[in-house]
């Protein structure tokens, strides 16, 4: 048996590391804090393995530039903060309409605009599920350790390529620049999934074909002539404004998703059973959610955490069942009530009680008690 | 006669473009390059942003991939850096090269990466109806300048030459022939090249200005007449040369190019990894 491989790494190392693990051969980015040294490790990791990295000009040529590079059969990714994410948005759309797997690193900081660089935020969690216009499939991991930075982001690797779809991972900076000591896993341990593309061999007629609920089925560029376009396009890829054709395409990328939940859906949940104080948070809020939940226990407090992993889409079925339950649903955030509004659509608003912080502090297990002690159990 | 069918996609035509448009002549001109090279088109990839000039790709009968708008050079850098066997051709018209996608221009421009750029230059935003682009005459009107251009335009030859493209040649849709060779030029040289296309638009363009420019023939009857040859330009003053096209290659020069700098790195970091 080989010597077990444990590193104490910051987040973004751990999330470069997740990355090559998953088999991603190109990058494409532009300096931004506070997710930089995820490029940086790209840089030096990926010719050394026979990949290619390249520092674009701007954040929108950077996802252009992997969504290109992912149709030639290369596993692609970016990483960003706030604003370059802002200016991602119309290719993130570009790539669930063409269904080109991508994974795109969102390590969020304080906004909007310039906001706070340096500071922390979960200022984007709504962004990553509407930031794009036009309806679409958003996949959206939030990890909250330095060793699930690594794990989501093989996780996401995965995920793009099953669905053929753009999946996004939300770090923050806290999560990004922590160091924490973890285990890398040998190879094979984790299962890695790449796409499927059909028999190269010939032509490939109808990427796009599907039973309604399949990903498309595309060939890389080199092997097989056919068009990829951001345009409504039927199963041969080409355009057209058919509008039964656009309607059942329109409707196929989202359903493809939604209708295999249980190969998307991920959640933590802690002392939910019996939770009467029900917290609901991502990131590193929850981790402050979490060690109020057991100090709170420890006075006799029923609280509970419900921690999405996969947040988009949201595990609703999962969450309205605690919160049913439950007297209240504390909503520990740090921004100003995202993660509220989502809380809003599956429980009873009188009992929502938002924690929020917004001042580029982390959110601190004592600011969630003090919120909890002051309700009427 | 040149059999174009076998690089059509000859079911998605008749194309979208306008009578008197200059796309068609390009197109074919580019397939005439494209069958010199004897590149199989398997090894070929069009890459092509939004705007008249971007729905080229749909018709040729290679790897195409139609992508938004401006952006045609970034995705293209994608494929090109990932694989670099392909052969990567982008279309672009002169709004979509220029002025949203001009960020990307100037640098593709300046990592001289192995793609060719053509840019369907007729001044003007066509599929939108006819708007002022990076390179309108001075006074023409559009529909968003009424009362005449104010705005100078880019010479898209001294952009690229400036941002450091290896190959940067014009030509004109009125003269074919030497339009095909500076396209075949552009394709066999290794390094970023461009070849500046004029064309006209009367649909959206001339019909707003018939007294400049008269009918859609008339337009292209004015590349014809005042079209003139680098050399020719040399000895002529900036009086002379108003209003005149200058074609020829203003710039052919062997420079390494960006993903052969890539690839040595890759030889000399990963100890045989490819």
């Amino acid at each position: 048996m080989t010597k077990e491989n444990y590193e104490f790494i910051q987040g973004n190392i751990a999330c470069a590391k997740g990355a090559a693990y998953a088999g991603c051969s190109f990058f494409g980015g532009y300096p931004i804090t506070p997710s930089t040294e995820i490029a940086e490790f790209m840089a030096e990791w990926l010719p050394k393995n026979g990949g290619k990295f390249i520092q674009m000009e701007d954040e929108i040529a950077s996802i252009g530039s992997i969504i290109g590079a992912s149709l030639t059969g290369s596993k692609s990714m970016t990483s960003t903060s706030g604003p370059g994410f802002s200016l991602m948005q119309e290719l993130i759309g570009y790539g669930c309409i063409a269904e080109v797997p991508i994974v795109v690193v969102n390590i969020m900081r304080g906004g909007p605009s310039t906001g706070l660089p340096t500071s922390p935020a979960q200022s984007d969690l709504l962004q990553a599920k509407w930031g794009t216009h036009g309806d679409h499939p958003t996949i959206a991991l939030v990890p909250n350790s330095v060793e699930e930075m690594f794990t989501e982001t093989v996780r996401a690797f995965n995920l793009a390529e099953y669905f053929r779809t753009p999946v996004i991972v939300l770090g923050d900076e806290i999560i990004g620049h922590m160091r924490e000591r973890i285990r890398i896993p040998d190879p094979g341990e984790i299962e890695i999934i790449n796409r499927t593309v059909p028999n190269s061999d010939g032509l490939c007629p109808l990427p796009y074909a599907s039973d309604g609920y399949k990903p498309a089925c595309l060939p890389n560029f080199g092997k097989s002539r056919f068009h990829v376009t951001g345009l409504n396009h039927d199963d041969s890829g080409f355009p057209t404004m058919d509008p039964e054709i656009v309607a059942r395409e329109n409707e196929r990328i989202i359903r493809k998703v939604y209708t295999q939940r249980n190969l998307v859906d991920k959640f933590e949940a802690i002392h939910c059973e019996d939770a009467k104080i029900l917290m609901l948070a991502v990131g590193s809020a929850a981790r402050a959610a979490e060690e109020s939940a057991l100090e709170l226990r420890k006075k006799g407090v029923k609280a509970g955490l419900f921690r999405p992993i996969t947040l988009w889409p949201f595990p609703k079925e999962e969450f309205a069942k605690y919160a049913l339950n439950a007297d209240f649903i504390v909503v520990p955030e740090m921004n100003l009530g995202q993660l509220k509004t989502v809380a809003e659509r599956f429980t009873k608003r009188n009992k929502i009680i938002p924690v929020n912080l917004v001042n580029g502090e982390p959110l601190g297990p004592e600011t969630i008690i003090s919120a909890i002690s002051h309700l009427n159990i | 006669m040149f059999d174009y069918s076998k690089y059509l996609r000859n079911e998605k035509l008749p194309h979208i473009w306008c009578p008197g448009c200059g796309h068609g002549i390009v197109m074919k001109s580019l397939l005439r390059a494209i069958d010199k090279t004897g590149w199989s088109k398997d090894e070929i990839v069009l890459v092509s942003g939004i705007g008249c000039a971007s729905r080229l790709p749909g018709y040729v009968d290679c790897n195409t991939l139609h992508t938004a708008h401006g952006r045609a050079l970034a995705f293209a850098t994608g494929i090109k850096l990932a694989k670099p066997k392909m052969h990567v051709i982008v279309v672009s018209g002169d709004g979509d090269a220029l002025a949203i996608g001009g960020n990307h221009f100037i640098h593709a421009c300046r990592r001289n990466i192995d793609i060719t750029l053509i840019v369907f230059n007729n001044g003007i935003y066509g599929m939108t109806g006819g708007q002022y682009s990076p390179t309108t005459a001075d006074g023409d009107k559009t529909a968003t300048s009424p009362y005449g251009n104010v705005e100078p335009h880019f010479d898209v030859v001294d952009l690229a030459t400036g941002a450091g493209a290896t190959f940067v040649a014009r030509g004109t849709s009125y003269h074919v022939p030497q339009l095909d060779t500076y396209i075949h030029k552009g394709l066999m040289h290794k390094g970023f090249s461009v070849i500046d296309v004029t064309e006209a638009c009367y649909t959206t363009h001339g019909r707003k200005n018939k007294k400049k420019y008269g009918s859609n023939l008339d337009m292209l009857k004015y590349q014809k007449d005042n079209a003139i040859s680098i050399e020719k330009a040399g000895g002529m003053s900036e009086e002379e040369l108003a209003g005149k096209i200058v074609t020829g290659v203003f710039c052919d020069k062997e420079k390494l190019e960006f993903t052969d700098k890539y690839q040595k790195i890759i030889d000399s970091v990963s100890g045989g990894a490819k």
